[in-house]
């Protein structure tokens, strides 16, 4: 247990130093809150579908879960550059119960970003339907970040080096992002993007986020519970599965 | 306290390790020296757990590191290469994970973190950034984490590549002392044979993964009827200059690069 907190106590500090590094992360869902909630507001409105800041903030904060989750497993590969990495590694614990203390460390990090960016989104004017169910939302941010903190291990531990970055982000990161219905609502579209929308976890996440904060959803939020809990399931035996197999 | 007996290791058809014996007894400074790529890191990553032997025997303190890889790790501290401390943590709490890592119990561990920072000098430094620490003192705080946990055996693989003079001898004055009062084991690689000479009681030379000497710096000398370690060093390695690129980890993904035509 010592081991895993003091590795979670890791994360926790290094997040709390880096207070640039915590502005400047805020600021592209800010950018996205701002240019989309404002700037396609009036053709989401025309079009019938209501208010759109308040239907794409659950998806600004479940973009940032997404990223800062997804970020902290690639850290592996700043450690490894670092050679932090290896001062655990080679440490007489299991290597499972240190991939737990990141892992839990980093989804911790990411779940308070998104507070962060719940926090901008009443500023800018988004107001959750009902009050009761704001803290499942919050489950919903926690689910988010398991699944992807596991994803980001798994991906960070079968890099070599930051040259995949770039990689990772335009053809995993992004498209996660984009399909997720974050920013339009999963109904009314073709065949193949259906697919695709549904293949994707966070469309769960995100959905379960709506159905808590806006009272409406395209899946049942038991739906979404199941599929994110089974999708976090896999992508952490893989991650762990993965950071075992790590060579220094 | 360290026993290798026909230690061999091959990457593919690279033997980079090649039938090496030779043991170590307890409360010794054992230097190992090679040129580059003769096989001095896969021997300490073998000896260390990080990489299992093609075939012959390892033991430390009585333990198989291959079968008992985490009872091994306890008796064992190791300071790598390249540095592997947390930049953004302070002195203080880099030795506080250590210790945790390690199951070294609370009291016992603020004591000892105490006492070895303030034997090799930074606790007045404890609170401060370790990217804010100067190279010198990095290694020092690594090699002082690597005490915490009162290892029996300390792996130290090329300690002081890149220090100025003064701080290479602090620092030899530092792990000697600490040798001296808690009888560690030190295990050490160098490029710098008069540190060898200086520090070490015992000397192994590697060369394309042979051991061709073992002996006293003094016995190495006479062996060769040279002046200095250094001579004493060529005289028996050649004076060719050897393929940098030749370390096992070069020589893996030398093959991963084969075997992905090239991508990675």
């Amino acid at each position: 247990m010592s081991v895993i907190y003091i590795l979670w106590l890791r994360e926790m500090k290094r997040y709390l130093r880096s207070r640039v590094q915590i502005v400047a992360s805020l600021g592209q869902p800010i950018l996205y809150l701002i240019v989309l909630g404002f700037g396609l507001g009036p053709v989401f409105q025309r079009a019938g579908n209501g208010n759109y800041l308040q239907f794409v903030s659950p998806g600004v904060i479940g973009m940032t879960v997404l990223f800062s989750s997804i970020f902290s497993g690639l850290g592996l590969l700043w450690d490894r550059q670092f050679g932090f990495l290896k001062e655990t590694l080679v440490a007489p614990v299991p290597r499972l119960q240190i991939m737990i203390g990141r892992t839990l460390g980093g989804a911790t990090v990411a779940v308070v970003q998104g507070l962060l960016v719940t926090i901008v989104c009443v500023i800018a004017g988004f107001r959750p339907v009902h009050l009761a169910t704001v803290p499942l939302a919050l489950c919903f941010m926690l689910l988010i970040a398991t699944v992807f903190a596991g994803l980001g291990v798994a991906v960070g531990s079968s890099l070599q080096d930051m040259q995949g970055f770039q990689l990772i982000m335009n053809f995993l990161v992004m498209p996660i992002y984009f399909l997720s219905g974050a920013m339009f609502p999963l109904s009314g579209q073709g065949w193949a993007l259906k697919i695709a929308t549904r293949i994707d976890p966070l469309s769960y996440g995100i959905d379960g986020m709506r159905s808590m904060l806006l009272g409406s959803s395209t899946f049942s939020p038991v739906t979404d519970i199941v599929v994110l809990a089974c999708a976090g399931a896999v992508l952490l035996v893989v991650g762990a599965y993965r950071f075992s197999k790590i060579e220094i | 306290m360290i026993r290798a007996q026909n230690l061999v290791k091959t990457f593919d058809t690279f033997t980079a390790v090649d039938d090496v014996s030779f043991e170590v007894a307890e409360g010794e400074i054992f230097a190992f020296l090679g040129p580059n790529g003769a096989g001095k890191t896969t021997t300490i990553r073998m000896l260390t757990t990080l990489l299992n032997p093609t075939s012959g025997s390892i033991e430390l303190d009585g333990l198989n590191p291959v079968s008992n890889q985490n009872e091994a790790r306890r008796r064992f501290g190791i300071v790598f290469q390249d540095p592997s401390l947390d930049g953004d943590l302070t002195a203080w709490e880099n030795m506080e994970i250590h210790g945790v890592l390690y199951h070294v119990p609370h009291k016992a561990r603020h004591q000892r973190i105490e006492a070895l920072m303030k034997q090799f000098e930074l606790w007045d430094r404890r609170k401060d950034q370790v990217k804010k620490f100067s190279g010198g003192m990095k290694r020092r705080l690594e090699i002082a984490r690597g005490f915490l946990h009162t290892p029996k055996i300390l792996f130290l693989d090329e300690p002081t590549l890149g220090l100025d003079p003064q701080s290479r001898n602090q620092l030899w004055t530092h792990v000697k002392k600490v040798n001296e009062t808690e009888k560690t084991t030190v295990f050490l690689t160098t490029h710098y044979m008069d540190e060898a000479d200086r520090v070490a009681h015992r000397v192994g030379v590697i060369d394309h993964g042979k051991l061709v000497a073992v002996g006293t710096p003094a016995e190495l000398k006479e062996k060769t009827k040279t002046e200095s370690l250094e001579e004493a060093f060529l005289a028996l390695t050649g004076s060719s200059i050897r393929d940098e690129s030749a370390g096992s980890a070069d020589q893996m993904r030398q093959f991963a690069k084969m075997w992905s035509g090239g991508k990675r």
